[in-house]
């Protein structure tokens, strides 16, 4: 804390007059109303005018509801027609009330300013002590206090205070969790043979449709029957972009030569920043735009970023053409897709987990 | 009234006080006193809206439905026919399309939410920039801080309940940040989510939060939070006769009652309007949530957009440098964790500790009811300007790609841009508004010593020309002498005579440093002394001038008055 002598210079609640003296209150020059009975009528209509509009856009509302029964739910127009006029009965139904009562308050009510002194919040002196008192004699009466310290009755309470909420927060924590399976993040739908569809019909590609400049976004063949919920959790995971570049300004990556079909590219639509779908693909620059943070990616040079928050490239589906012309996957991704977490370069596929997994879909 | 309605009405009274003791409660509540001043209807906004939130949410909860079982809409809307959705983007259909209302009260919902989170911002600015959040009300602004936070978190929880493609893609956001956090991101994601994203449980547990847990601790905190103001008492704005020790303003009933009262309806009826003629969300022309498709151009409630501004701007790669760590096989995500956690726990943080930086920099004690004018706080004024540079600045970057296309810019270059100016911009501001802040008290100064500029010039029989001014009265005099002239900090050395040094000495000596920074530019108040002196100086001259300017009028008004006779004559 600072020093003693320096808190008392600020210490009492004076006003910063700075050697000036308080002027006191301004002169209050009266309203019209207060002196003209001829202007206090008038306020007097003009508040009841407004309470007046106000009732008459209860009734619009009212009108607006019932008149408007009949609009067709299939027209957006129509739909917006009718919550517009009830919007507008609304409108007027509150802001009469609203401006009537401010107006009245304004015109009609007191406004010479009255004065009322305020009291420091400290309690007193007597009180405080009052209340140590209070709280010293509960303490003895209690056993805590005083003479004895009953120090194992304090901390057996205490501990059992500190735990007991586990047994309801445990479950509650377990189970939201489901089965707390977080390899599943290593895996998608894709496999050895498993043909790339059209995202969303689920019409499949072959490499002869895919021609240069174009791009597809692709779904695993199968994930359209899936029920809907894990639909939804396999196509987070699973979506593709399918991009064919000329083969010539294709640039492949070491270690990947064989993972592309003639200029033909599958990455993962999934950002490798916080997980939007990267849906946007330049042509003329080979660049996909993740329209979320704009992360930029060069799928002529492995999807290495360019621009923007993502620091890794997206992962790149091997893709091959099977015997009747259909792109299919060699494998699954060989890494896990989408945002970085924590431990996403730990669990590989020796954790056991894996096994159970495709049985349990 | 009628005798008989009295007696109704004191028999009534009588009952509930026999029971209650309610009227002791009256008695203190009922002529309380309140200052007036436009500036303190920004918080009454923010608590109107909120009821307004719950009166809307009330009649939405009666056609939602939380639910993210499949269903393929059978609906009237011929454009989503047969498409797969859940029951809770269905039900938000049926709603809009086959409520009559339905739409109307939806738009008000999420209409009177941006207001809500906008007028606590501007209130929490007010209360900033006036120094309303000192001694004693200083718990008080962490409780706003916290209904602040809350805002947030309620207005996040129901965007994402229609469960749309927009939405959809703010929660996988949302997942994607998650995961970013070290050790226990991954697991966090499983519990929010009930496994892997999106799964079949946030939404009835976002609907929960939304509708129980959130507002019910806004609630709570609101109680609290207008349980204070009447406890402290308001502030107000210095002028003649308002002190430290007084409140001077009008009482709740009936003026306050009424004024504050009617407020409420004003709020509801503009909210009202607002939602009847402006479509927010049309969420049938984004359709059900699919994890594939986005669109450019999409944006998040203005809200969040800082955050959005802070992921978008954090470069993956910084000078060729990854910004994303792979330490012992594990990865750290400082490219999301810095500017979707780390940054905004920082700005908050500072917001919610600001009033006690600040005490310790005046090492004041007293109580303070009587508002600051801003300029006479330059360094504080500085700070917040310099901080809603830094969050609006943020807001643009959260929504460079519609600003890129409006004004046919590079979204690269706004965001390189953004990048440099998050930390230039903040600081120039800062400087600028504290020269323009100590300009502003020079001026204050002068005008008190001089007076008002009459715009009249005397010349004196030797040839000298002088303007006439006219002395302030004692009203304006005292709104600009009257406020806290700060020092910097003086402290106790570092060691007594006998060469021991104390405890505490590096504390106090942080403190002397954050006092400088504070104080040691800043413009004395005209002492009356000055003012004395300055008045005797003037007060001959002034007087003087006051003669010869009446002299100079009159002699006006005789040549205009022969210019006209003359004019007239030439007419004729």
């Amino acid at each position: 804390m600072s020093a003693p002598d320096n808190n008392h210079e600020h210490d009492s609640t004076t006003d910063p007059a700075n050697g000036h003296e308080n002027p006191g209150l301004p002169y209050h020059r009266p309203r019209r109303a207060d002196q003209d009975p001829k202007a206090d009528k008038k306020a007097e209509r003009q508040v009841a005018a407004l309470f007046g509009i106000s009732i008459l856009g209860t009734v619009i509302a009212l009108w607006a509801y019932f008149s408007m029964n009949d609009a067709d739910p299939g027209e957006v127009s129509e739909i917006q027609q009718v919550n517009m006029w009830i919007g507008l009965g609304l409108f007027l139904a509150m802001i009469g009330i609203g401006l009537g009562a401010i107006h009245w308050a304004k015109s009609l009510m007191r406004d010479h300013e009255m004065v009322e002194e305020r009291h420091e919040l400290r309690s007193s002196d007597e009180s405080r002590e009052g209340a140590i008192q209070h709280l010293k004699d509960g303490a003895t009466d209690s056993g805590l206090g005083g003479v004895k310290r009953r120090g194992v009755l304090k901390g057996s309470l205490i501990t059992a205070l500190a735990i007991a909420p586990l047994a309801v927060l445990v479950p509650q924590i377990g189970n939201m969790g489901a089965d707390w399976n977080v390899s599943k993040f290593r895996h998608t739908m894709w496999g050895p043979g498993v043909r790339l569809a059209r995202d969303p019909d689920g019409a499949l590609i072959r490499a002869a449709d895919v021609t240069i400049g174009s791009v597809f976004h692709v779904i695993p063949d199968g994930l359209n029957d899936l029920d809907h919920h894990y639909l939804l959790q396999e196509k987070a995971k699973a979506v593709v972009l399918l991009v064919r570049l000329d083969p010539q300004d294709l640039n492949l990556q070491e270690g990947r030569e064989d993972w592309s079909f003639d200029g033909i590219v599958a990455y993962s639509k999934i950002c490798t920043h916080v997980g939007c779908p990267v849906a946007l693909y330049e042509q003329q620059t080979h660049h996909l735009l993740c329209p979320c943070h704009q992360s930029t990616f060069d799928v002529a040079n492995g999807a290495k970023v360019v621009f923007g928050p993502a620091k890794r490239p997206l992962p790149q589906l091997p893709i091959a053409v099977d015997d009747e012309g259909y792109i299919v996957a060699q494998a699954d991704f060989d890494e896990p897709i989408g945002p970085s977490y924590w431990d996403r370069l730990k669990g590989g596929d020796s954790v056991p987990a894996d096994t159970s997994e495709e049985g349990g879909h | 009234m009628g005798a008989k309605l009295d007696r109704a009405a004191s028999g009534t009274a009588n009952y509930v006080d026999e029971r209650t003791s309610i009227g002791g409660f009256v008695k203190f509540f009922a002529r309380k006193i309140f200052p007036d001043h436009w500036s303190f209807m920004l918080g009454e906004i923010a608590l109107y809206s909120f009821i307004i939130l719950l009166l809307s949410g009330v009649f939405l909860t009666a056609f939602y439905v939380p639910s993210m079982t499949e269903v393929h809409y059978e609906g009237p809307f011929a454009t989503m026919h047969g498409v797969e959705m859940t029951e809770a983007f269905a039900s938000t259909l049926k709603t809009s399309f086959e409520v009559p209302g339905g739409l109307l009260i939806r738009q008000i919902h999420h209409w009177s939410a941006l207001l809500f989170i906008a007028a606590i911002l501007v209130h929490m600015c007010r209360v900033f920039f006036t120094g309303a959040f000192r001694k004693p009300r200083e718990l008080n602004w962490l409780v706003g801080f916290t209904l602040f936070v809350l805002g947030l978190a309620a207005g996040f929880t129901g965007y994402s309940l229609p469960d749309d493609v927009l939405s959809g893609n703010g929660l996988r956001i949302i997942d994607g940040i998650i995961k970013g956090v070290p050790l226990i991101g991954t697991y966090t994601s499983y519990w929010l989510f009930g496994g892997e994203y999106p799964g079949v449980d946030i939404i009835p547990r976002l609907f929960t939060a939304h509708i129980l847990l959130v507002p019910g601790l806004i609630l709570a905190l609101i109680a609290l939070h207008l349980f204070l103001v009447f406890l402290h008492k308001h502030t107000q704005y210095p002028g003649g006769g308002r002190s430290h020790r007084n409140v001077v303003g009008l009482p709740l009933f009936p003026v306050y009652t009424a004024k504050a009262g009617g407020f409420f309806f004003v709020v509801f009826g503009i909210v009202a309007l607002v939602a009847s003629v402006f479509t927010i969300n049309p969420v049938w022309n984004y359709g059900p949530y699919d994890p594939s498709p986005v669109s450019a151009g999409t944006q998040p409630d203005w809200y969040i957009l800082f955050v959005d501004g802070l992921l978008r701007m954090w470069p993956g790669w910084l000078f060729g440098l990854p910004t994303e760590w792979e330490l012992w096989g594990y990865t750290l995500s400082l490219n999301i964790i810095l500017p979707a956690v780390i940054v905004p726990a920082l700005f908050f943080g500072i917001i919610a500790l600001y009033p006690w930086i600040e005490a310790w920099a005046t090492g004041d004690r007293g109580e303070k009811h009587v508002l600051d004018r801003p300029r006479n706080v330059p360094v504080r004024t500085g700070i917040g300007v310099a901080f809603i540079v830094f969050y609006v600045l943020l807001v643009i970057e959260g929504s460079n790609d519609i600003v890129a296309n409006l004004f046919h810019l590079s979204l690269n270059d706004i965001t390189i841009f953004m990048q440099w100016a998050i930390f230039l911009l903040p600081p120039l501001a800062f400087w600028i508004t504290k020269r323009i802040c100590l300009g502003l008290q020079r001026k204050d100064r002068e005008l008190v010593l001089h007076g008002h500029e009459t715009g009249t010039i005397v010349r004196y029989e030797h040839g000298e020309y002088v303007e006439v001014h006219e002395p302030l009265d004692a009203q304006e005099t005292w709104l600009r002498v009257s406020y806290e002239n700060y020092t910097p900090l003086e402290i106790e050395p570092e060691r007594n005579d006998h060469g021991v040094a104390r405890n505490g000495y590096r504390w106090d000596r942080f403190k002397q440093r954050l006092s400088r920074f504070y104080f040691e530019e800043r413009i004395e108040p005209v002492t009356p002394a000055e003012l004395e002196a300055a008045r005797h100086h003037h007060g001959g001259a002034s007087a003087h001038g006051k003669s010869d300017a009446a002299e100079a009028e009159s002699a006006d008004k005789r040549l205009d008055a022969e210019w006209n006779e003359l004019d007239g004559d030439a007419k004729k």
